[in-house]
């Protein structure tokens, strides 16, 4: 079972799995264990999957989080794609998932997920964190907390410290 | 000037920590190199040519004598007892060892300073004119917004990983534009609308490096309560769709220009129109209370001098000369604006000693309130000085080389580092300012050829802004040989023009004969008073490409 590291750094084991986007011409392979597969897939043939309510989806980071409008909350879990820890496109899409979606739910980091990126992934509205298999996991909880607080509004706050300040 | 609160030194510290341990990390090797990169260099720090290299930063250029004092002893105890002013008002170390950054750093903090930002894929210092807040013809004072941008930009949990580095520059003057907006990733011009509002008319795209542009408008005005969630949209429509596949097209102008500026406009606003009543919104109250650190010094009444200056002038051509080229009109009648110039011929522009940045921590403190700023021309600016002691200023000045009194003049040139230094260039620019500098030594010459920009850079990446350079010179490689390229007609002021290039390359010992051929066209060529940038315009290229390549 992955380890997946939550927002506070503590570490737990789920069963989630990143189901792959299938070649072309192939279908796409349902495992019976809980799965986040390709977000447009999720929608083109959501009526599949009414049955289940351990299908969540993933989003590529040249996705439009955009297309989940209306229909995020249904999804217990969204994962976020990172393909390599600079491509910091997820940081946008995490942000309007939660705060123009209005996305309730749990948010995933995936992909190419590094010690140093999480501060930032957790102000975007992530809460879970699946490290990339090579790093100590150990490691989490210092680097989530290096900051006791930031400049800006994010998800994660609806007080830039210039408000803080005057208040 | 802007002064630290609990919270920032605060969060000062914590990165301080928290670069210490990316450091003991990388060291250790538990970070690849490709990983450490990025974190490194959102601190400032470079490995480079010969040795590490790392970039402070000097928010929109304020500096206070302390923190040049500090600069100065990190100077002597962690690199050779020199630094560099760099174009875009930082400062730059060429020395450190990397394991002596958290140190360093550390010690930073202790003066409010830091290293954050000055580069990497990441929202960079915001500059400003270096004469905000003294000059007559300002809007007002952008300081304030500069260091909202600042606080706003830092860290940004959504905007560390762009596709690209991102510049901000804010001008407020209404004649003149210091800080070179339209050639930035966005360029704030402030400005009051019809109804007398404040706000910024937004150039997006600006910028040099490989492709050079102009930034357009993309908003006209801008109320100054929208700047933060405006900048906000601006970011994430770039962050989402900028280029990432090829690092030659991942600024932010390819996209203004693949999408036109209407189109990326209409983006920006769509975007705009979900977050603009966001808690990221400023209140008055807020810019208020930024504008509180931002006040006027004492100013003192000082006795009308105008008699004496003009005696002095009288007696001493040199005293005279100073005044004219490194004095401007300060906004109180009874205080000048003195640029120190860092250009004295055989020292590369912008470098100084640990003992010059001493003594300039002094003369802040004498004769300026104890600040200076930093220009982007790689000069340093007393703000404050009573004109009754102006000539006592001069004297003083004079044996420590910042008196030289050529600003904005063509041996006032801006110059990156170039192949002596620098990892990324093709070829050395520091011989080639020298070079330049004592063929027009004659400062009688150099006043009547009247003000010229001349930048030059060692490679594209146009540290040097050589594309806005009245004159530019790039350094390219030529199968190993270094030749230099020049290019006519730059701007980077209000009337903003990318230079044209004159044609091929020539050898670095053949520079200083081309630059007197180009100016002797212009000599040959120029009716009274007209400024070297008007005959080229009036003109155009021709006569210059058959004067030099007859």
């Amino acid at each position: 079972m992955p380890d997946v590291i939550t927002s506070d750094g503590s570490i737990r084991q789920d069963d989630w799995v990143v189901v792959p986007r299938p070649a072309d011409g192939e279908s796409l392979d349902i495992p019976e264990q809980p799965a986040l597969i390709p977000a447009d897939l999720w929608l083109a043939g959501k009526e599949h999957f009414e049955d289940r309510d351990d299908i969540g989806v993933w989003l590529d980071s040249h996705d439009e989080p955009e297309t989940l409008a209306g229909v995020v909350n249904e999804l217990p879990v969204i994962a976020v794609n990172f393909p390599k820890f600079s491509d910091g496109r997820g940081y946008s899409i995490a942000r309007l998932l939660r705060e123009r979606l209005n996305y309730q739910n749990e948010l995933r980091a995936v992909g190419d997920v590094l010690l140093d990126q999480l501060q930032f992934m957790k102000r975007c509205g992530f809460d879970t964190y699946v490290l990339r298999a090579d790093k100590d996991i150990n490691k989490a909880a210092r680097c989530l907390n290096f900051f006791t607080q930031g400049y800006q509004a994010a998800t994660d706050t609806d007080e830039p410290l210039f408000r803080r300040r005057a208040s | 000037m802007y002064v630290y609160d609990e919270h920032d030194r605060q969060m000062a510290a914590e990165r301080v920590a928290q670069f210490r341990d990316q450091t003991e990390r990388a060291l250790a090797g538990e970070l690849s190199e490709d990983e450490f990169l990025p974190l490194r260099l959102q601190n400032g720090l470079y490995v480079q040519r010969l040795a590490p290299m790392l970039r402070i930063a000097v928010p929109y250029g304020m500096l206070r004598s302390a923190q040049l004092r500090r600069l100065a002893r990190i100077t002597r105890d962690y690199d050779k007892g020199y630094a560099h002013f760099t174009t875009r008002q930082n400062v730059q170390l060429n020395w450190p060892e990397i394991e002596d950054v958290p140190d360093i750093l550390a010690e930073l903090a202790e003066v409010e300073m830091h290293a954050n930002q000055t580069s990497g894929n990441c929202i960079r210092n915001t500059t400003t004119d270096q004469f905000s807040g003294v000059q007559a013809d300002e809007i007002t004072d952008p300081r304030p917004y500069c260091e909202i941008i600042r606080q706003w930009s830092t860290f940004h949990p959504e905007f560390a990983f762009l596709p690209r580095k991102f510049k901000v520059a804010v001008n407020a003057s209404e004649h003149t534009d210091r800080a070179a907006i339209q050639v930035h990733d966005i360029g704030l011009q402030m400005m009051r609308n019809d109804k007398g509002e404040l706000g910024f008319r937004v150039h997006v795209g600006g910028g040099l490096g490989r492709t050079p542009m102009v930034g357009p408008v993309i908003r006209d005005f801008l109320p100054e309560l929208d700047l933060l969630t405006y900048l906000e949209a601006v970011l994430r429509v770039y962050n989402r769709y900028g280029r990432r596949d090829n690092k030659f097209k991942a600024r932010i102008k390819i996209l203004v220009k693949a999408l036109t500026p209407e189109g990326f406009a209409a983006k920006v606003e769509e975007e705009w129109s979900h977050i603009k009543d966001s808690p990221t919104r400023l209140t008055q109250e807020a810019i208020e209370q930024f504008k509180g650190y931002f006040t006027e010094p004492d100013y003192e009444q000082v006795p009308d001098v105008k008699d004496v200056l003009a005696t002095q002038r009288f007696e001493n051509r040199e005293f005279d000369q100073w005044i004219g080229h490194n004095v401007d009109t300060h906004k109180n009648p009874g205080y000048a604006i003195v640029t120190l110039t860092m250009k004295k011929t055989g020292t590369p522009p912008g470098d100084v000693s640990d003992r010059q940045l001493e003594q300039i921590a002094d003369l802040a403190d004498q004769y300026s309130f104890g600040e200076v700023r930093v220009t982007h021309q790689q000069n340093v600016v007393l703000a404050d000085v009573r004109k009754d002691q102006l000539f006592e200023l001069w004297q003083a000045i004079t044996p420590m080389d910042f008196a030289t009194a050529n600003l904005n003049t063509l041996t006032d040139v801006i110059c990156c580092p170039g192949g002596d230094y620098c990892a990324l260039a093709n070829a050395k620019s520091i011989p080639v300012a020298e070079s330049i500098q004592r063929q027009f030594d004659d400062m009688d010459y150099l006043y009547d050829i009247g003000n010229i920009d001349l930048n030059i850079s060692g490679c594209m990446n146009a540290c040097g802004h050589h594309h806005v350079g009245n004159i530019g010179v790039l350094g390219v490689d030529k199968k190993g040989q270094e030749f230099y390229q020049i290019s006519l007609g730059g701007s980077s002021h209000h009337d903003a023009a990318i230079g044209k290039i004159l044609g091929p390359s020539f050898a670095r010992e053949d520079m200083p004969e081309v630059m007197q051929k180009i100016i002797n066209v212009y000599v040959d060529n120029r009716t009274e008073e007209e400024p070297f940038l008007d005959t080229y315009r009036r003109i155009g290229i021709e006569p210059f490409k058959e004067r030099v390549y007859a």
